[in-house]
């Protein structure tokens, strides 16, 4: 019975041992309903909030921005849309081998792959980077069908600014760019969500906020790889205002093109309201490129080629005014009660008293007896000089200010410089030297410190259109919401009323700015002629660099860039004036040689209408 | 006759055992996204492991004593075997192919080890001397050592357990087990440094402090234990755990099915799984207590005991108490071969229980 007595043994044995693991067995059990417990029941809030976060996402819908019209209506800034492939590189394990793999599908250029690696350098992983933007159809197509074998990598289609007429309008639009490092610090980002540009430059900087829209939202359900399952709720954006301008876009094109190579600018405005018509600096560049950021190498071509694309001359542009100053200084001697029909001998020079130097007038035989009328028609600069000295300086500074010299004009771009109407103080404060009379001297035509830029000699060219006048230019005529059509007009804002003791002052300037280019002796007798309305201007030479005493300006002597810029001022007709323009020729010459013969051209496309076309070429088919 | 005693199967342990894998293919439906041929798949292999099931249900326990050496030795062949096809394939290698299936040898292993363990310590009277002990724990850590150089650090563990389960229930003193233990605990630090992997490691250090790698280590923790307590008491409702149905559970259909589960089904569905685990363990540990011979008592607990640690280390592991190792929920996660072995297991539990020559009154 060894045996039985084995197995009772071994039997009792194993029981107990089977005893003693159900115990540990039931402990376990219970300590995992004890965690299940503390996950489910007294964690629960903490994990549903988790398990809510995981899932939801916000997800911005970045709102269309608003188009930009011309005053015809015609484009100038649109959206169109461009297919770009975008790689989150958090979700890519292999850069180099999907990289090699996506360029057998679409061309990536070297200088496509150089950004995306600058971009893996200097962004987070887990941000999405545009690898290729502006695929043809072909790429398009090609990825499309083979989307599932990149993972991490989208195709999206977006919306990218497009500006149709390209550099005729880079100094007016300006352009938008990829929102900055440097941006990121003024804007309120969640403006911003999901937007990728800003305006940088131009209206488009200058009416972001209105441009811009409202970013809207979307809430979706994402799941583990982010991939959006369904949207739960949604908000809609609002598309940004369209911007109706004030520019002619023709005219503007026209202006360019009549001041062909010349640097410069031209600006156009109506008088009666500030409406800026044309807003030409000269040379221009394309401001497509930059949308997507240029690449640096067209960009140091741009910044440092010697005729300065990049400078907004019309805006930016300090120019000496010259000669076209001098019908506000004849404002300034009728109002300061010098008599119309006083005169001043011209000998062909003028001199102070007890002083040697000579300023010479641009007749070197000089006008004779001259009045005020038959100075400026003539551009007698003795007249003038002595008008000055008369004055004096605090007078001329003060009379300068009244009529919008040396602040800025309010044109709604940024940036504006005041230009510089000098004085005493100014004098004293800035260059620490006291003022000499000769200075007041030369400050009689436009010379010496004096600086104005084009937009602000237009308005004070449209200041004397409309006797006294001055209205705010504008570049911008309404804003449109695009959605319910509403239009907000921006009315004309007048800016102050020259009050002169006498309206009759401002006739006869006018009259005798008529007589420039309409009378026998008028400087700009040959732009008047053949006109189909009358007008009324001013020429302007300004000296680029000092002539030594006794020496002669010879133009075939000096280099391009020392010759004289030719200005001029004008507007049309002279009864109830449509429209006041400022030519600027760099370099030029002679006011009435290169700007006025733009000037008029200017005006002839505006009040008459384009040129006729060129005749067409025949066409065999037709003939 | 009756006709339990025809088929030579437990009523109670059937019915356990196929409720739990009736809830499987509910689970799974969710779990897999609604993948009907995914669920057909899982309905085949169940049919076959049935099958299998029913046949093991039918040979006496003294067949199986005596089939014990050829299962085990057969099951360490197959081992060496894709261990050498494996270092041959340059790879990690844990399935034979056999043209029809695919099929990894250590689940036999999970079945042949216990049993070779009982056969080895039931030669002799219990409890068992030095030596059968020693030829014990080389039949335990031959096989386990084999695979976890696979490496399958998981099924190793089930390997390992279900033969020292059979030790344990063979009566070893309290005091050698006290030294297994204190061995045990000296080898901690050299399979740290030696046989841990990195990421084992580091599911490890995870288990601790899961958020300190939220995205890396941490994830399945942290995903999982999300998915576990945003279920709360009642669930968020069949299909509708959304931690499980947009992908944030990895795994899901196999080892992390219980958090789909207890997501979707809540503190109750979970209670009522566990009950059906202990249901069937406890029915197991019944028939055990019960068994007419030592080597069938052996391995009828061994077998209960270690498909109990199975389900423990995978719910511990879903809800953040144990370290990520790579083991099923038995019966309900997504897979084969280990389908197959537990229900051989419990044709064996069946055929223990209903080959007694006497009943008990």
């Amino acid at each position: 019975m060894l045996k039985l007595k084995d197995y009772i043994r071994e039997t009792s044995l194993i029981q107990s041992r089977l005893i003693a693991a159900s115990v540990v067995m039931v402990v376990l059990s219970l300590s995992l309903l004890l965690r299940l417990y503390y996950l489910q029941v007294t964690q629960h809030q903490h994990y549903a909030t988790l398990s809510q976060d995981n899932r939801i996402r916000l997800v911005p819908i970045p709102p269309v921005r608003g188009q930009i019209y011309d005053r015809h209506g015609t484009i100038l800034a649109e959206n169109l849309p461009v297919y770009t492939l975008e790689v989150t590189p958090d979700r890519v394990s292999d850069m180099d081998g999907l990289l090699d793999r996506v360029g057998r599908l679409v061309e990536l250029t070297d200088a496509d792959l150089e950004r995306f690696a600058d971009m893996l350098r200097t962004r987070p992983s887990f941000e999405t980077q545009t690898l290729k933007a502006g695929l043809s159809d072909d790429e398009v197509a090609r990825f499309a069908v083979n989307q599932h074998l990149f993972d991490g990598v989208d195709l999206r289609a977006r919306l990218q600014r497009y500006y149709p007429l390209g550099e005729d309008m880079v100094h007016v639009l300006g352009y938008v760019g990829r929102i900055s490092e440097a941006d990121l610090d003024t804007i309120d980002r969640s403006a911003y969500r999901g937007t990728d540009y800003i305006g940088k430059l131009g209206i488009e900087a200058r009416y972001e906020e209105r441009l811009l829209g409202k970013v809207g939202y979307e809430k979706v359900e994402t799941n583990a790889h982010g991939r959006i399952v369904r949207t739960l709720e949604r908000t809609s954006p609002r598309a940004g205002r369209h911007v109706y301008l004030n520019i002619d876009s023709g005219l503007q094109r026209a202006a360019r093109d009549y001041l062909g190579e010349f640097e410069g600018s031209v600006v156009a405005m109506e008088p009666a309201t500030g409406a800026v018509l044309a807003f030409v600096s000269n040379p221009v560049y394309d401001p497509n490129p930059f949308v997507n950021g240029i690449d640096t190498k067209s960009y140091r071509a741009l910044r440092e080629s010697d005729s300065r694309p990049l400078l907004n001359r019309a805006l930016n542009g300090r120019y000496a005014p010259g000669s076209t100053i001098k019908p506000v200084f004849g404002l300034a001697a009728l109002e300061h009660q010098r008599h119309p029909g006083h005169g001043t001998f011209c000998p062909g020079f003028f001199r102070l008293k007890g002083s040697t130097h000579r300023y010479r007038c641009w007749k070197r035989q000089g006008h004779g007896t001259v009045a005020l009328r038959d100075a400026i028609v003539q551009s007698c600069d003795v007249y003038f000089y002595q008008l000055s000295h008369s004055l004096g300086i605090d007078n001329v500074s003060e009379f300068m200010l009244r009529f919008g010299f040396g602040k800025p004009t309010g044109v709604d771009l940024d940036g504006e410089p005041g230009g510089l109407v000098p004085s005493r103080q100014w004098k004293r404060r800035v260059r620490r030297q006291p003022w000499y009379p000769g200075e007041t001297v030369i400050t009689g035509i436009g010379q010496g410190y004096t600086l104005a830029t084009p937009i602000q000699m237009a308005t004070i060219t449209a200041t004397l259109a409309n006797r006294g006048l001055r209205m705010r230019p504008r570049l911008v005529a309404v804003l449109e919401d695009p959605q319910s059509r509403e239009r907000d007009v921006l009315e004309p804002e007048v800016l102050e009323q020259v009050l002169l003791r006498s309206d009759g002052f401002y006739d006869l300037v006018i009259s005798a700015m008529r007589d420039v280019v309409h009378s026998r002796r008028g400087t700009a007798r040959a732009s008047g002629r053949g006109a189909e309305y009358e007008f009324a201007g001013k020429t302007g030479t300004a000296q680029v660099i000092g002539i030594a005493q006794g020496a002669r300006y010879d133009e075939e002597k000096i280099a391009k860039k020392f010759r004289d810029h030719s200005l001029f001022i004008a507007f049309a007709p002279v009864e109830n004036p449509k429209i006041a323009v400022v030519v600027i020729a760099e370099n030029g010459g002679g006011g009435s040689r290169t700007a006025a013969p733009i000037a008029r051209k200017v005006m002839d496309y505006y009040l008459v209408g384009p040129p006729p076309p060129p005749p067409p070429e025949d066409n065999n088919d037709e003939a | 006759m009756k006709r339990e005693e025809l088929w030579h199967l437990d009523p109670p342990l059937l019915t356990g055992v196929l409720t739990l894998c009736a809830l499987s293919l509910v689970i799974l439906y969710s779990a897999g996204g609604e993948n009907w041929s995914l669920l057909l798949r899982q309905g085949m292999r169940m049919v076959l492991a049935v099958m299998v099931m029913v046949a093991l249900a039918q040979v006496t326990p003294e067949t199986l004593s005596r089939w014990a050496p050829w299962v085990f030795g057969i099951g360490l062949a197959l081992l060496l075997l894709v261990l050498l096809v494996g270092i041959v394939g340059k790879g990690a290698q844990r399935w034979l192919n056999l043209g029809l299936f695919r099929f990894q040898p250590a689940e036999i292993m999970k079945l042949g080890v216990p049993m070779m363990v009982a056969w080895a310590l039931t030669r002799n009277p219990l409890p068992p001397r030095l030596r059968d002990l020693s030829l014990a724990a080389v039949v335990v850590a031959v096989p386990s050592a084999l695979v976890v150089l696979q490496p399958d650090l998981g099924t190793a563990l089930l390997i390992a357990s279900s033969g020292v389960l059979v030790i344990f229930l063979a009566g070893i003193r309290w005091r050698w087990l006290g030294l297994l233990a204190l061995g045990a605990a000296a080898a901690a630090p050299l399979m740290w440094f030696y046989v841990l992997r990195d990421y084992q490691r580091s599911r490890i250090i995870t288990l601790f402090d899961p958020w300190s790698d939220p995205l890396g280590a941490g994830y399945h923790t942290i995903q999982s234990i999300i998915a576990v307590g945003s279920g709360g008491v009642n669930g968020k409702g069949w299909l509708n755990g959304s931690q499980s149905q947009l992908e944030f559970i990895p795994e899901r259909g196999t080892d992390f099915i219980f958090a789909v589960y207890a997501e979707e089904f809540g503190l109750i569905g979970a209670s009522i799984i566990l009950g059906l685990y202990l249901f069937v363990v406890g029915r197991g540990l019944y028939i055990s207590f019960y068994a007419q011979d030592t080597f069938s008592r052996l391995v009828a607990g061994s077998l209960s005991l270690t498909f109990f640690f199975y389900l423990f280390v995978n719910m511990g592991m879903v809800s953040g108490i144990l370290p990520v190792v790579g083991v099923p929920l038995p019966l309900i996660s997504y897979g084969g071969t280990s389908m197959v072995t537990l229900l051989a297991g419990f044709g064996i539990l069946m055929s223990i229980q209903t080959h007694r020559k006497l009943m008990p009154q």
